[in-house]
């Protein structure tokens, strides 16, 4: 064989093969973009909590029970962003968790096949709806209505915002619980038939409790969703932060307080700029705990069957 | 196609004092899977107190045949039964449209194929049948508990350990914990659908050995894919084939001597 | 044994308990009702309150402190621009990585971190990536308030939904696909670029729509970046009558989008202007809930039809 044809090939070979290793490495590189995410978040976040940290201590942040760090007099305690962020969390999900689990339950071992095929597809519309869309609907629906039966409630409270965060947190629920229940093998329940059960019996007391981890990994993004949510109590609840457990109350969450700042206008490197990102690591440490615990979960019920 | 019955020996001196009572009863039964035809027009008896074994080829529809007994097909949609499965004394016909699948699943309980305890506790595993029958006497729960489990041979290995997870047992516990769970609520019938075939050959053992123990209790209706645990543990035999009974006769007999040449065939291994 | 002598008491115990059937069905359909209910409070509220603003005004309006003449204009403008920057950003990306994992990544811990931080970044609030492009986009890198840096962290957000979505519509290819095109002497990238890629694309548009349609109707992040909300002016147009024809001046450019501006709205004490925020809020509620329908409906229609 002509030499210059097999060297011909041999080449053009090794122009494939270097081709071959610079689309890897730029697929890699699109990948680490999420790292590299990651470790942006970390570095913003702790870069300017720690010069914020530098004036403020810790044991100041974490204690004191007001939060008005752009006032003459100004104190920088993180309780009353906490509280309202804990109050309306906690208002939603108490809507959330019961309809979610009821939910769950009735569609996977309950609803006829068209109910099931119709309540899915709505669910997912029903979480896709934008949260501004909510926080209107929060504010200039709900709250009056709610005036109707609570007279004295304030035209911001987190009680609406709660209600109507709680709705929209259903679908997220819902859907992982149900995943869960649907995981369950057929043979458990059929033990359970067997010895005379009914539908309700067995849906209680055999397939919740064993899909209990995905059921208990649903509540937890549930929890992950509401602390993390912004636009419903930007709008509804008020920017006002107020130490305070009673939800018929206006309150600032954490979120909300840094979309006020974000409204306004702080200079570059001033300490109120630098408290929004106090703020953020905060949220960002509560959000990032209950992920955590939730992805445990997840995976200890992906593995039991 | 004609089934062929033979009496237990001797054959002269037979007649209907010498077979034992009836507990339960095939007539022409016939069952559907949507269209396909799974079970054709079997009769034949289930004597009480007695070991019945359902033998046959993969597909020949013995486990068809056993979960019409529980109205297990009906959980799932587009089945079909035809011709009765008659209960005695009371007469019932299990099949009849009248008939609460929930009663009769009170009265015939099921041992599957693969162990499948609950998620609870040992204890609550066997005490399940019973909470569900609305018995709630603490007193009166352990007693029953304690008396199924040791019918199941399992006591002395988990009466100290009765708050324990079930998944927690080997296999054949599991399956021996499933048997006391049948056990709690004193069936009429117990059925089993090959019980041993995920087990190994010692756990294998001890539930056959259990079997023949329960039969002075439990009238049982078993069903395996084994023809030497069939030979070993039953006291009659009915051979299956594409959902139809070729032949139905006490153990010995028809091991020994089938009458039908299909039989013969399965049995001498020439063919399924 | 013998046959049950409290048959009676039996009976009247299988029908209290079968009677919990029942109720527990109802209820189940209840909390159904509780959202379809709310779902529909929602949408009527929003026709009856913002009927009377829908106009083709609405649309060509700019904002205005009259609020029978402000309309959506740079708001929708601005809504499109970020979008295309957006997907410009996360398709590739997302794409790649969704490439990457399934088809190059060895099983190592690099691959293990890489799709650990996928999980993570999920879920992740959204404010929290409005406070990194304030950080990094805008003082890190000097990119301003602009299209460019809200198109930037909206990509980042939706991210993790393409990266699955891609992940998911290349596994559901079977494996002897591949191992045919191997067979021919392909190399990697020929078989995933001729084949993978173009197999799973139906499964990675819908998980694109869905994050878009996730992207318009977000405002945290962008309000935190600095996004005003009184723009009463366009960014400058992509197409220029000089040459080169095509400019991407309006890429820097401050801006406003949709939910800001209802969210603007929706502020102001005057109720005259909750009737542009309704009206507002009905055009991009349509918005997204065509785009989450049409991911739902390519989804249903990809079931269907490729039988592998």
């Amino acid at each position: 064989m002509p030499e210059h044809f097999v060297s011909d090939r041999l080449a053009r070979r090794r122009l494939r093969h270097v081709k071959e290793r610079i689309i890897e490495a730029i697929l890699f590189l699109a990948a680490s973009v999420s790292v590299a995410t990651t470790i942006g978040i970390v570095v913003i976040l702790v870069k300017e909590s720690f010069v914020f940290f530098q004036t403020v201590s810790i044991w100041d942040f974490l204690t004191d029970t007001q939060w008005t760090p752009l006032f003459a007099d100004a104190h920088y305690g993180i309780l009353p962003l906490l509280s309202g962020t804990l109050v309306s969390s906690m208002v939603a999900l108490l809507v959330a968790i019961p309809l979610g689990t009821i939910i769950a339950i009735y569609l996977s071992e309950f609803a006829p096949f068209t109910v099931r095929e119709v309540s899915k597809p709505f669910l997912e519309m029903l979480g896709g709806v934008p949260t501004i869309v909510y926080g209107y609907f929060a504010l200039l629906f709900v709250t009056p209505l709610l005036q109707t039966i609570f007279p004295g409630l304030p035209g911001f409270n987190l009680l609406s915002a709660g209600l109507v965060m709680g709705i929209m947190i259903i679908p997220y629920v819902s859907s992982v619980s149900e995943d869960a229940m649907r995981a369950v093998p057929m043979a458990l329940r059929e033990g359970s038939y067997a010895m005379g059960a009914t539908r309700f019996q067995t849906a209680i007391r055999v397939v919740t409790p064993a899909a209990f981890s995905g059921i208990a990994a649903a509540y937890i993004l549930g929890i992950s969703r509401a602390v993390g949510e912004t636009m419903i109590l930007a709008v509804a609840a008020g920017m006002q932060p107020n130490l305070t457990w009673n939800p018929m109350e206006p309150a600032a969450t954490i979120t909300a307080y840094i979309v006020q700042v974000a409204l306004g206008d702080l200079p570059h490197g001033s300490i109120g700029y630098q408290t929004i990102f106090a703020a953020g690591l905060t949220l960002a440490l509560i959000t990032l705990f209950f992920n955590v615990l939730g992805h445990v979960l997840r995976r200890r019920f992906r593995q039991a069957y | 196609m004609v089934s062929t019955i033979s009496s237990p020996r001797p054959a002269a001196a037979s007649g209907p004092s010498a077979d034992p009572g009836k507990k339960s009863e095939a007539r022409e039964l016939s069952f559907y899977y949507g269209s396909f035809n799974a079970l054709k027009n079997i009769s034949m008896p289930i004597f009480e107190k007695k070991v019945t074994a359902l033998i046959g080829p993969s597909g020949c529809g013995k486990s068809t045949f056993l979960r019409c007994f529980n109205r297990m097909h009906d959980l799932y949609p587009g089945n079909r039964y035809q011709g009765q499965i008659m209960l005695y004394p009371d007469n019932t016909n299990i099949l009849g449209r009248e008939v609460d699948p929930i009663e009769v699943r009170m009265r015939i309980s099921m041992v599957f194929q693969k162990p499948n305890p609950f998620p609870k506790s040992i204890y609550e595993n066997v005490a399940y049948g019973l909470r569900v029958r609305g018995e709630r006497k603490r007193a009166m729960l352990d007693d029953k508990v304690e008396e199924a489990l040791r019918g199941a041979a399992l006591w002395d290995e988990v009466k100290d350990r009765m708050r324990d997870l079930a998944y927690n047992l080997s296999g054949g516990q599991q399956q021996r914990l499933c048997i006391a769970r049948a056990l709690a609520t004193d069936p009429e019938i117990l059925l089993f659908d090959e019980p041993t075939s995920a087990l190994d050959p010692i756990a294998t053992a001890s539930i056959e050995q259990l079997i023949t123990d329960l039969k002075e209790k439990v009238t049982i209706l078993i069903v395996t894919h084994n023809m030497q645990q069939a030979a070993r543990v039953s006291d009659y035999t009915a051979y299956m084939y594409l959902g139809e009974l070729i032949e139905f006769g006490a153990t010995d007999s028809i091991f020994i001597k089938p009458r039908n040449k299909q039989t013969e065939d399965y049995i001498t291994g020439r063919f399924g | 044994m013998g046959a049950p002598t409290n048959i009676g008491e039996i009976r009247a115990l299988i029908a209290a308990h079968k009677r919990w059937d029942v109720i527990f069905s109802v209820i189940g359909m209840a909390a159904l009702m509780v959202g379809v209910l709310t779902f529909a409070a929602l949408f009527i509220e929003m026709i009856v309150n913002g009927a009377e603003r829908l106009s083709w005004d609405f649309f060509t309006n700019f904002p205005s402190r009259k609020p029978e003449q402000a309309g959506i204009l740079s708001a929708w403008v601005g809504s499109t621009l970020v979008m295309i920057v957006t997907a410009l950003v996360a398709v590739p990306l997302g794409v790649g990585a969704g490439v990457y994992l399934e088809e190059y990544a060895p099983r190592n811990w690099i691959t293990d971190l890489i799709e650990i931080n996928v999980t993570n970044l999920a879920g992740i609030p959204s404010i929290v990536y409005g406070l990194l492009a304030l950080g990094l986009f805008i003082y890190g890198f000097g990119l301003g308030q602009s299209i460019l840096t809200a198109g930037l962290t909206l990509a980042l957000l939706i991210l993790p939904v393409v990266i699955v979505a891609t992940r998911e519509a290349i596994r559901s290819i079977p494996g002897v696909i591949r191992e045919g095109a191997y067979a021919l002497g392909a190399t990697k990238w020929q078989t995933t670029s001729d084949h993978i890629l173009p197999y799973s694309l139906p499964g990675i548009m819908t998980g694109v729509i869905i994050g878009m349609a996730r992207a318009i109707g977000e405002t945290a992040p962008v309000i935190t970046i600095g996004a005003l909300t009184f723009i009463a002016f366009l960014p400058p147009a992509p197409v220029t009558e000089a040459f080169p024809f095509l400019s991407f001046e309006w890429i820097m450019s401050p801006f406003t989008v949709m939910p800001i501006q209802m969210f603007n709205w929706t502020s102001r004490p005057e109720a005259a202007f909750h009737h542009n925020a309704a009206a507002a809020g009905l055009v991009l509620v349509v918005m997204t809930l065509s785009m989450n329908a049409l991911a739902i409906y390519l989804r249903y229609r990809l079931r269907k039809n490729i039988k592998w």
